[in-house]
């Protein structure tokens, strides 16, 4: 586990590496996400950043917005619809020596990338017994609250962590966002880095009726503009505090940040950031520290990544729990289009479950 | 009423089956020599015929003949042939220690040995191939793979390179340009255009080679790696393996029927080629024409290569339940060492003794690495890696959780 840092801390953060001495800027999460990818291409030339839409146009979501003007055509640049040519194609040139980068446009898309993923670039170390590798980095937002209907607004995260071999990050600000990318292409196994689309402009905390908070206005969008990482495997604390434990990661890190405001619960919230391999150590640290614990995530409830937690918090912190977990999660249905604020777990269902660990036992 | 018949599902079938002899005229042959041999600067569109027709140099009398003749040094046919009979006393060996259980599970390329051998003399060192299961002959036909390290896999022993994580045959040995076998089917296609991808991102000057089967030819993979290996003018060899049957499945049921293999290279705009597989010469200059084109940035070439599995799937299948039993012997396009015997005889640079002495020899070569590679360990004798070595490489570094699970292990 890292040096707790405190609630909004400032970059650098105490667990990253130190940036280079070019200043930072505040950044949405996008423009952060694009400077990690400059940065890399710049200093690598074996990265290479491809996808669809991402070359001249520079990506639907803009993460590659000018990359390609910047670094030619031969190292960013468009791809056929195809999930599983855009993944096999970075397999076999993560087996050349090239570090790619790849873009499955939005999470709900990479079903057909899944034997590439699984099959290939998770087992490809192991089967041949390190003599080929695959360092890829495969980029994908996920998450709803967009409007996006059921094929716009998944957050496949427990698809991928119950596959051995890959790494699964997903960050919650500006400042990690940029770190954690960086840290994930320079990762010599594959990584799979799921980008919470509705935290792209700003620190959405799941009041959808309430206006907009832009990163320009939030501590976490200042991002320095050099290369710095973040470390990956390793949880931050993103609020401490000493009443009960809240295990969550992505967007759901505003909602659970919201609830404990709104509920005066003084929660301990841990942004997982990297979901496998867990930093246990931070888990277990603070649930044995506060007794309570419930787990936050925006994907669906059964067999999701919550049930691992709760697993493993039981496995490790029984004896000091003093009332269940609790998960607080998107309902097992397809995200629904017109119904999606009835699916997503707001602040008031968080909040919710906080103060029932509070009023239980 | 309708004026239409009832409709009907069409579920190809080939026309031999156990006790009915297989009508082979379904091949479409051309006669040696008869197909033309464009320049390889060809336009994919202007291949489109040769998609459907077969490029044959090697008449039914042994003589080499037309334009895809790769007037050949003499020397490196012998080669060639060494390469084949190496590839098929290794098989014929290997066959026998499943049998003997030895080794878990085999997987043969009889009558498939020209295609693989001749391959590998085409390319050169630092081109990466990315091949199924039954291109064992690319490695065979090398002087720098050893035989033991190759039955030390199989064998899953304590010098297995792969450390017991693989069944047999599914080799990797990257300095050899032979990428790591998957078992999925048709997965490395597309990985094969990725590699050549990155080769022309760098500027570099190797060129990759993709190998798939007739059945897998189904799979999205294949398509895909069409596609891209079009998009992006990879530097790649698309190879398809048609040997007419998958497992039990004919080459009908993968989509053959009625058209070739070849033609869903034209179809994306990839020069193609539809070659005798069996013919060594037809296989070495086809080969050479394919990564010449790769080499020179005129991008990919698909070629469909025809020939018969002559033996079973693997060491768990039984062919005479599916097909003739003596279905190979009516194959129109022969065996290959059988045809390359032929012609070295007929232009003086074999003979009958010293094929037969060959042939003892590799024995005794094949019967030495396997005594050998036995001495570490075989499968009966029940070696198997220290436990610890299941929880390496599963990532770089092994991660928390996995150190855990190994000490729960018993490690």
């Amino acid at each position: 586990m890292n040096a707790p840092t405190r609630p909004h801390q400032v970059a650098p953060a105490a667990d990253a590496a130190p940036a280079a001495e070019t200043g930072s800027k505040r950044m949405t999460m996008i423009q952060a996400l694009r400077s990690a990818m400059d940065v890399m291409l710049e200093r690598d030339p074996n990265v290479v950043v491809f996808g669809q839409d991402v070359g001249y146009f520079g990506g639907v979501f803009r993460c590659t917005e000018g990359l390609q003007a910047k670094y030619g055509k031969s190292r960013v640049f468009d791809a056929p619809i195809s999930e599983g040519g855009i993944v096999g194609a970075a397999v076999g040139m993560g087996a050349y020596g090239l570090r790619p980068v790849v873009e499955i446009q939005f999470a709900d898309y990479f079903y057909p990338a899944s034997d590439q993923i699984v099959s290939e670039a998770a087992r490809l170390r192991y089967r041949s017994a390190g003599d080929f590798t695959a360092p890829i980095t495969v980029r994908m937002p996920c998450g709803g609250g967009i409007y996006g209907g059921q094929t716009h607004s998944q957050s496949p995260e427990a698809l991928f962590t119950h596959v051995c071999g890959i790494r699964t990050v997903i960050p919650s600000n500006p400042y990690d966002a940029k770190g954690l990318l960086i840290a994930s292409i320079e990762n010599d196994d594959p990584v799979i880095f799921l980008e919470p689309k509705r935290l792209y402009n700003g620190p959405f905390d799941g009041h959808h009726d309430r206006p907009i908070v832009a990163w320009s206005k939030h501590p976490l969008g200042e991002v320095p503009e050099g290369y710095y990482t973040v470390p990956l495997d390793k949880a931050s604390v993103f609020r401490a505090g000493e009443a009960l434990t809240v295990l969550t990661y992505g967007t759901m890190v505003f909602v659970a940040e919201a609830a404990a405001n709104e509920t005066g619960i003084d929660a301990e919230i841990i942004d997982l950031r990297t979901l496998w391999p867990l930093d246990l150590e931070a888990i277990v640290a603070s649930v044995k520290k506060t007794g309570r614990c419930i787990v936050v995530h925006e994907a669906t409830r059964t067999s999701g990544f919550g049930a691992e937690l709760v697993a493993l918090v039981q496995e490790h912190c029984f004896y000091h729990l003093e009332v269940p977990v609790e998960r607080v999660t998107g309902w097992d249905t397809p995200y629904p289009h017109s119904l999606e604020w009835a699916y997503f777990p707001g602040p008031d269902r968080v909040g919710a479950a906080m103060r029932r660990a509070m009023e239980a036992a | 009423m309708s004026p239409h018949e009832p409709l009907r599902l069409h579920v190809p079938e080939p026309t031999g089956r156990p006790g009915c002899e297989t009508d082979f005229s379904y091949l479409r042959l051309s006669p040696a020599g008869e197909v033309r041999r464009p320049p390889v600067n060809v336009a994919p569109v202007d291949t489109a015929d040769l998609a459907y027709s077969l490029v044959r140099v090697l008449d039914d009398e042994g003589r080499a003949v037309g334009p895809w003749d790769p007037k050949a040094d003499p020397q490196l046919l012998r080669r060639g042939m060494r390469a084949m009979l190496k590839t098929r006393v290794f098989d014929a060996r290997m066959l026998i220690a499943q049998r003997q259980k030895k080794i878990s599970f085999y997987m043969q390329c009889l009558g498939e040995e020209a295609i693989a051998t001749a391959h590998a003399l085409a390319l050169d060192a630092g081109d990466m191939c990315f091949p199924t299961y039954r291109q064992q002959g690319l490695l065979l036909a090398r002087d720098d793979v050893s035989m033991v390290d190759m039955m030390c896999q199989l064998m899953s022993n304590a010098r297995d390179p792969l450390k017991g994580r693989q069944l047999p045959v599914m080799y990797s040995v990257k300095r050899a340009g032979f990428f790591s076998i998957s078992g999925n089917l048709a997965t490395q296609f597309i990985q094969a255009v990725g590699w050549a991808m990155a080769s022309a991102i760098k500027g570099d000057t190797r060129i990759a080679s993709g190998w798939i089967g007739d059945g897998a030819t189904a799979e999205a993979d294949f398509h895909t790696a069409l596609t891209f290996a079009h998009v992006y003018r990879a530097p790649v060899i698309l190879n398809v393996v048609n040997n007419q049957w998958a497992i039990s499945t004919f080459q009908a049921i993968a989509g053959g029927e009625a058209t070739t293999f070849a033609a869903r290279g034209t179809g994306c705009g990839i020069a193609s080629l539809r070659v005798d597989g069996n013919d060594f010469l037809a296989v070495l200059a086809a080969s050479r024409w394919a990564a010449e084109r790769a080499r020179s940035n005129l991008g990919p070439t698909l070629i469909e290569w025809l020939t018969y599995r002559a033996a079973a799937h693997s060491t768990s299948d039984d062919p005479s339940k599916y097909r003739p039993a003596d279905d190979w012997s009516h194959f129109p396009l022969g065996d290959p060492v059988a045809r390359l015997k032929q012609h070295l005889i007929a232009i003086g640079a074999w003979t009958e003794e010293e094929h037969a002495a060959t042939q003892k020899e590799l024995e005794t070569e094949v019967a030495a690495a396997q005594k050998e590679a036995e001495r570490y360990g075989t499968l009966i004798d029940g070696h198997t890696p220290p436990l610890a070595t299941m929880f390496e490489d599963v990532y770089k570094e092994m991660p928390p959780h996995l150190h855990d699970q190994l000490r729960q292990a018993g490690a």
